[in-house]
């Protein structure tokens, strides 16, 4: 590692099933992107991959290895030659990679032939910035173990159409909580997406649903992609890092596959949220 | 019907049943008869069922549960403390005792891991009466040593890690809570039952993780 930019961290696909002690989930914050990442370069969805925060990743490979950038479309240049996203590209061995800063998004995701090798803590190699349960962050000077590639590059992978669109949401667990049209109202408007988001969550300014029971909630469990009201009535997305209980209210939840949207908006960015239509009874089943 | 459930997104549960105890009950009843849930979280009055495919055939096998099931003991962790909190005298005026009735009071009981939650292995142990309550600190304390054993309202916890903190500290441990080298990681899963031993009284043995 010769430079990582504001913050590069290593992440599969995180450590669920830990939550009961007290353990964050972590993982990939844009999953879609990470996946296909590992597709182009012959590895498995669950290998580890860099999560790289608005580029400025400068990295030299000691061997020659496959590699894939895919995310936030971060300008990617091996020795100086521009090369692409979404194909897998040759690194020979000395050569060195770097990834300027995207025009839109926030996450790029570097994926090696054969994963990032860093010893897994409970499972996982991913690094959760609440706790901080994983491997460290990764900083310039550090040395990354690549693992052995299992099968050869796939050229004819090719990314999902991602168009700009709202932030589907169900009812939460507590929508009792709040005034009828807390719903309506968490859809009616856009909301600015804040400075402080970040993995645990994305944080959010616009109006605020009309809470109408004034107790304190008891801690209780917590998904990802439930979306808190604290009493700022600035709505929260649980990301991956979230804390696995929390005390506040859960007003909506969005749908598990609109959730990669949040790991690729910027600060001051707006976002909608739209009522999820009805699911079809087979369809969730079938996904699986 | 003892449990309320409520959805929770598309693959999530939430169940109410209003207590610690009761939620305990139930995600050890759960995690016991094989429950199709990645996640089984209890906390104060609920327990979260996430990762779950089929939430129907899942709120079906909940209705099957009665909180008088029997649950079985967890395992019994002893916990040797140094009495020497920064708020100890606070809390024996609350208790209406002085330092070594703290001690005494504190020893006596045996406690349950109720729930974990703040930090990874920072386990909520029930077991104090009510009248015991003690109020937080109106400020958090901006850093609380690994070990320190602290009250905040009926519940104890003790500290896995170095973080800042709310709780009434009496006392400190030695003992390891949280490695996550460790089978299970959490010295205090929920479900263990934990004593505490006032050190000055004892040996130099400490139990958890590397006891042979």
């Amino acid at each position: 590692m010769l430079a990582t930019g504001p913050l590069t961290l290593v992440q599969d696909r995180g450590r669920p099933g830990l939550a009961h002690l007290g353990v964050p989930r972590a993982g990939a914050l844009d999953p879609p992107a990470a996946a296909l990442a590992n597709r182009l370069v012959g590895n498995r969805a669950d290998d580890a991959v860099l999560e790289v925060v608005l580029g400025g990743l400068e990295v030299r490979a000691e061997e020659p290895c496959w590699v894939a950038v895919t995310g936030a479309p971060a300008p990617v240049h091996v020795d100086g030659v521009a090369r692409g996203h979404h194909r897998a590209e040759w690194l020979a061995a000395g050569s060195t990679l770097r990834l300027g800063r995207p025009r839109t998004g926030v996450r790029t995701y570097l994926a090696v032939a054969g994963g990032i090798a860093v010893a897994p803590v409970l499972g996982s190699r991913s690094t959760d910035t609440l706790a901080w349960v994983g491997p460290p962050r990764v900083t310039a000077g550090t040395a990354l173990p690549v693992g052995r590639p299992r099968t050869q590059p796939r050229p004819l992978d090719h990314p999902p159409v991602h168009r700009p669109g709202p932030l589907r949401v169900v009812p939460g667990p507590r929508a009792d909580w709040f005034a009828a049209d807390a719903l309506a109202v968490l859809c009616g408007s856009p909301y600015a997406v804040e400075a402080d988001s970040n993995r645990v969550g994305l944080r959010l300014d616009g109006s605020a649903p009309v809470r109408t029971r004034e107790a304190e909630l008891p801690s209780e469990g917590m998904v990802l992609g439930a979306v808190q009201v604290p009493p700022s009535g600035r709505p929260v997305v649980f990301l991956a890092d979230h804390p696995p209980t929390g005390g506040y209210p859960v007003v909506a939840v969005v749908h598990p596959d609109d959730l990669w949207r949040c790991a690729q908006l910027r600060p001051g960015e707006q976002v909608r949220f739209t009522p999820a239509p009805p699911r079809p009874p087979a369809r969730g089943a079938a996904r699986r | 019907m003892p449990v309320q459930l409520r959805p929770f997104g598309p693959t999530a549960v939430l169940a109410e049943v209003g207590g610690p105890a009761a939620a305990l009950a139930l995600a050890t009843w759960a995690r016991a008869s094989g429950v199709a849930a990645v996640e089984i979280v209890p906390a104060a009055e609920t327990v979260l069922f996430d990762g779950v495919d089929d939430v129907a055939t899942l709120a079906a096998t909940l209705e099957s549960w009665s909180p008088t099931d029997p649950v079985p003991p967890g395992d019994l962790v002893e916990l040797p403390v140094t009495y020497d909190g920064p708020d100890l005298e606070f809390v024996a005026e609350a208790w209406r005792t002085d330092v070594a009735g703290v001690v005494r009071r504190h020893g006596e009981v045996e406690y349950v891991a109720s729930f974990c939650g703040f930090a990874p292995g920072f386990a909520y142990l029930a077991g104090l009466p009510a009248e015991l309550a003690v109020p937080r600190l109106a400020s958090p304390r901006a850093q609380v040593p690994a070990g320190s054993v602290g009250l905040a309202g009926v519940w104890c916890g003790v500290y896995p890690s170095a973080s800042p903190g709310g709780w009434r500290l009496i006392g400190r441990t030695d003992a390891r809570l949280w490695d996550p080298a460790g089978d299970p990681p959490a010295l205090l899963a929920p479900g263990t039952r934990v004593r505490f031993r006032d050190a000055s009284s004892l040996g130099s043995s400490t139990p958890g993780f590397g006891a042979s």
